[in-house]
């Protein structure tokens, strides 16, 4: 009775789409499912968007971050007038600043006698593009006078410098400190997850005793300790360094836990005994047949983190704990929205808040269809 | 199963305790006997059946044989490929990687035992990869040559595993476990999870490599329909230890134990017109971790004595070629079923 | 015969999933009789599982009953339909449970790990019946006595894990019979069981059945199962009732080609030692991928081409109380082929 077994399985009658999707790999399979989920594919675009607009900070802002001018404070939002005698011709009203002699405070009236016209790779400040050379081209700029004294997209705050030039290299620093401290999280993470997750024993326990007890710590006096601690007289990039560093060390428990999570789960598997029983050594297990089992968990697991990172970075700077001026975050601008007079003059201070709520939900989004598609039976 | 040749396998008083731990320091307060002295032998080319019902032991046994889970005592004396015979309870690891090459597992689940991010290819060359056998191309000659052998497509080769059915899935499961040539082969209930119509296409094919190969099986399994139709003999177990041990004719017509037959009777006979009366158990299967005074089944026992509650009855040759654990043994007339 | 107490007639359930739609239940007809028990048998993806929570009206989304009719005769005499109630009114709600028991596979999943079994017993007789929390009590010892559970007055305060396998069955058993329903659907009730706690779970079952003259839905995979308890049996096979007939008829004159397969494939207690089994080729397609015309049609050892992968056969009734659906009994219908 072996024919009709033989026949059974010898009847390879595929077509060419079977065959592409029985040779896809995880990770093919892992994309299709994705590409599926709309809300997380157009989230994964927009935080594309968000990280290239970070490395193109410098060319995106139009006037110097740090450039002050008492007489600029707190001039609202511009209006962007678009044609002119009928063609298009972007251009911005200069401003005449008045001071309210009952109020003692300046009223900003444009004066439609002198258009600037708004040009595409304009010459302003200089800066250097991601430390390869030296440049003076911006996205933006004016074809006469300096930006500095006439574009105010998004308004000036109260030493009068452009909300819309700091709110881009903001979202640099806010963006780099949270993959910064994603990374040193999963390193940690990975590592005493893996060890914990491998080993076992007193090693699992030691560990797990030490994430439950670091988990146990409200987060933000933890936080506020040890950035009290940290010296003064730092610069900023030590203090930008030891706050993803604060980050980090409470960021890596998750991760550390999803990581021994799926080690335990995946000593169990069947196929992880297959290995064993083949004789293949432990590395060959661990590297070719359990990290890539999870894999895809971490990649989720760390889009997830990112916002949290994110989010801790704008806390503590809010707080006044983490970056410092002349440091520039979102968190720090959003210190500067922090009194209810501020607020009051200048409402447009409150606009930092924007790219930080979209890029929180895009990652949860990203996350969540990583998550779903990254899981292939689940 | 009387051969000149030593056995491929035997197992000497086999024990597997795992400690029970309470309290904060972990005090050992107890232990489960999982598998309690167990004793039997594998000729070459002969399947051995272990059946029994869940806790029985029959898979911490299986492990044990094969080193996936370290035995508590006894030894476990496996006949390699050049004649030496090897106790593998006691070989250190390095020494334990050449043995283990020639006893392979063929696993209960088809959907967890293959690396989903592997090809079919690279899981069925796994085993002669991590032995450095041959070259690239030698293996993938092998590979091809396994995939006849399990009646496959070697255009499948370079699919993933998720592109098959359970019962293809058991088939390269089975390639893989043939790729090192093992003498041995434990399969842990190949076909339960397996749909009926599947489940007849993946017994013949063990039972056509048996009889090419000449491998040998452990075989693992709590349906004894299966059973009947892959062993040579078939041990049973009920708590940590075997009860009987005998042919597959001879113990499904003539059990001497009477957990034997409660168990063949309880097996459903797919034929409405010999439905019969039911040998019906009482109660729960004991807790390997208390287990009763005595012979652990007594307190089920329709046929128990107040020896049976006191004294543990030993295997022992109670005629006819069954080994049997029953002080009993040879006084009572048990039913088992007829072939047909 | 007696009326049917529950008629099933072309019922169809629908899965509308991303990849397209799986006709789980794609035209399943069958009867079922006070007192008698109806074995629907089948691989996977035959649909069992689905038909029965189709009646039950207790379908998970994505799928839907789209056709057919479940006709339920009442205690009272009026019969009703059941497709064609709102599947969470109250009415239905009543029919679960009060009409209809039904035992799973798990009883672990289908019991709540934080209440006592007591409890879990006495809120679905109180669902149903008007009584005091005391009379529920009492009834559910007694209930718990009936389905064989050793010292019931002590295990009615215990929770559902406290219990082995085969008594959290029995309390399954018990919780679905607790307002004495007329038909209690079994779906794979003895799968995740040793075959001695099976033996004893069906046992249950049969007693039970002749005490209160329930009528039976067994649904298993497993045909020494069928053949231990169905009076009559209905064969499904991706999504399709394929042949229904008496138990003896569909054992020893099985008339569609799969029933026949299936029947020689099946290991058996009473075989010779290391004898070989009979095969069906090929495995069941993947849902997504039903084949046209019969769905056997590609593993089938009749098949006719042209006939049977062009149209779908029709039930023919061979028997008064036999049918199958198959062209060697049917003529083949017009197709545009």
């Amino acid at each position: 009775m072996s024919a009709p077994a033989t026949q059974a399985a010898t009847t390879p009658l595929v077509t060419a789409a079977e065959e592409k999707i029985a040779a896809a790999t995880q990770l093919q399979l892992t994309w299709w499912r994705f590409r599926k989920h709309k809300l997380a594919v157009a989230s994964g675009i927009l935080v594309v968007l968000f990280y290239i607009g970070a490395i193109l900070a410098d060319f995106l802002a139009v006037t110097g971050p740090h450039s002050t001018d008492a007489a600029r404070s707190y001039i609202p939002p511009q209006s962007i007038h678009w044609y002119d005698d009928g063609a298009f011709k972007p251009h911005v009203y200069a401003l005449k600043g008045k001071r309210d002699m009952r109020t003692f405070k300046i009223v900003y009236a444009p004066d439609p006698s002198d258009k600037r016209y708004l040009q595409l790779f304009a010459r302003g400040y200089s800066y250097s593009f991601l430390g390869l050379f030296e440049t003076d081209r911006h996205l933006l700029g004016l074809d006469r006078g300096k930006p500095e004294d006439a574009l105010f997209l998004l308004g000036t705050d109260q030493l009068g410098r452009d909300v819309w030039s700091r709110l881009m290299l903001a979202t640099r620093t806010s963006l780099t400190v949270g993959l910064v401290g994603v990374a040193l999280s999963l390193f940690l993470g990975v590592l005493l997850g893996g060890i914990s997750g491998l080993y076992g024993g007193v090693v699992d326990t030691v560990i797990q005793r030490m994430i439950e007890i670091l988990r146990s710590i409200p987060t933000i006096p933890l936080w506020m300790g040890l950035a009290a601690a940290l010296p003064n007289t730092w610069s900023v990039t030590q203090v930008y360094i030891a706050i993803t560093v604060i980050i980090s060390l409470i960021g890596w428990t998750e991760l550390a836990r999803v990581v021994r999570g799926r080690f335990l789960a995946l000593r169990e598997e069947d196929f992880v005994t297959a290995a064993e029983l083949a004789g293949a050594s432990r590395l060959r297990i661990i590297f070719r047949h359990m990290v890539p089992s999870f894999l895809s968990h971490i990649i989720a697991a760390v889009s997830l983190a990112l916002p949290a990172m994110i989010i801790s970075e704008t806390t503590l700077s809010f707080l006044g704990l983490g970056l410092r001026p002349p440091a520039i975050s979102w968190g720090v601008l959003l210190q500067d929205a922090q009194n209810i007079q501020a607020l009051g003059i200048a409402p447009w201070l409150l606009v930092v808040a924007v790219p930080v709520i979209i890029v929180i939900l895009a990652f949860n989004f990203l996350g969540d269809g990583l998550r779903d598609a990254a899981d292939p039976y689940g | 199963m009387s051969t000149a040749s030593p056995p491929v396998l035997s197992v000497e008083r086999l024990r597997k305790y795992f400690p029970i731990r309470r309290g904060v320091l972990r005090r050992v307060v107890g232990h489960v006997k999982a598998v309690d002295d167990v004793t039997f032998s594998i000729a070459r080319g002969e399947t051995l059946s272990l059946v029994g019902e869940s806790g029985c032991g029959k898979t911490t046994t299986s492990r044990c044989i094969l080193r996936a889970v370290q035995p508590t005592e006894g030894s476990i004396r496996f006949l390699t490929g050049d004649g030496r015979q090897v106790d593998v309870a006691g070989l250190p690891r390095a020494e334990l990687r050449p043995v283990r090459r020639q006893m392979q597992m063929i696993f209960q689940d088809p959907y967890s035992s293959l690396n989903p991010r592997m090809t079919i290819s690279d899981i069925i060359a796994e085993p002669l990869l991590v032995n450095g056998i041959g070259d690239l191309d030698a293996r993938r000659r092998r590979v091809a040559e396994l995939l006849d052998v399990v009646q496959l497509p070697r255009a499948y080769m370079n699919r993933f595993p998720h592109a098959f059915s359970g019962g293809q899935r058991q088939r390269i499961g089975i390639a893989r476990a043939l790729a090192l040539n093992p003498a041995l082969i434990v399969a842990d209930e190949p076909v339960s999870a397996l749909d009926v119509s599947v489940q007849a296409q993946i017994i013949n094919l063990m039972l056509e490599l048996q009889e090419r190969l000449g491998l040998s099986y452990l075989f693992v399994a709590h349906d004894l329909s299966v059973v009947k139709h892959v062993s040579h003999r078939v041990a049973v177990m009920y708590v940590g230890r075997i009860v009987e041990i005998a042919d597959t004719a001879t113990i499904f017509a003539r059990p001497r134990h009477p957990y034997t037959e409660a168990l063949l009777s309880a097996v459903p006979v797919p034929d409405p017109r010999k439905r019969a009366k039911r040998i019906v158990l009482e109660g729960e299967v004991a807790d390997p971790s208390n287990v009763p005074a005595g012979c652990a089944f007594h307190p089920r026992c329709a046929y128990a004595t107040e020896r049976c509650r006191q004294e543990k009855p030993e295997l022992r040759d109670a005629g006819g070629g069954n080994l049997v654990a029953c002080h009993r043994a040879a006084e009572l007339e048990l039913r088992g079923v007829a072939a047909q | 015969m007696a009326d049917p107490i529950l008629s099933v007639r072309g019922l169809e359930t629908f899965f509308h999933g991303d990849e397209g739609i799986v006709r789980a239940v794609d035209g399943a007809s069958f009867d079922l009789f006070p007192g008698r028990t109806l074995g629907i048998v089948g691989e996977s993806g035959c649909g069992k599982s689905v038909t029965a929570r189709s009646i039950l009206r207790i379908v998970e989304r994505p799928g839907r009953v789209e056709n057919g009719s479940v006709l339920l005769r009442r205690a009272d005499g009026s019969t009703v339909d059941l497709v064609k109630l709102d599947a969470s009114s109250r009415e239905m709600r009543e029919v679960r449970g009060g009409e209809i028991g039904y035992v799973f596979q798990e009883p672990m999943s289908s019991l709540s790990a934080y209440h006592t079994i007591g409890n879990q017993l006495m809120e679905a007789i109180r669902l149903h019946r008007t009584v005091t929390k005391a009379e529920a009590r009492d009834r559910a010892i007694e209930l718990l006595r009936m389905v064989g559970i050793p010292r019931p007055e002590q295990r009615v305060d215990s929770y559902s894990f406290e219990l082995s396998g085969g008594l959290r069955q029995r309390v399954m058993i018990a919780l679905s019979l607790a307002a004495e329903p007329r038909i209690l659907i079994a779906d794979e009730p003895t799968t995740a069981l040793d075959v001695t706690t099976q033996a004893q779970i069906l046992e249950l079952i049969r007693r039970i059945q002749e005490e209160r003259n329930l009528a039976v839905v067994l649904i298993t995979h497993d045909m020494g199962v069928i053949a231990e308890m169905a009076d009559a049996v209905a064969v499904m096979y991706l999504g399709k009732v394929v042949e229904t007939g008496p138990v003896d008829a569909i054992f020893h004159a099985p008339k569609h080609p799969y029933t026949q397969s299936l029947l020689r494939s099946i290991p058996s207690v009473l075989a010779q030692p290391l004898s070989r089994l009979a095969t069906i080729t090929g495995s069941i397609p993947h849902p997504f991928a039903r084949p046209a015309g019969c769905p056997f049609h590609p593993r089938c050892p009749s098949f006719m081409p042209g006939t049977c992968d062009t149209g779908a056969p029709g039930l023919t009734r061979l028997a008064p109380d036999h049918e199958a659906r198959c062209f060697l009994y049917d003529q083949p219908r017009e197709t545009s082929a």
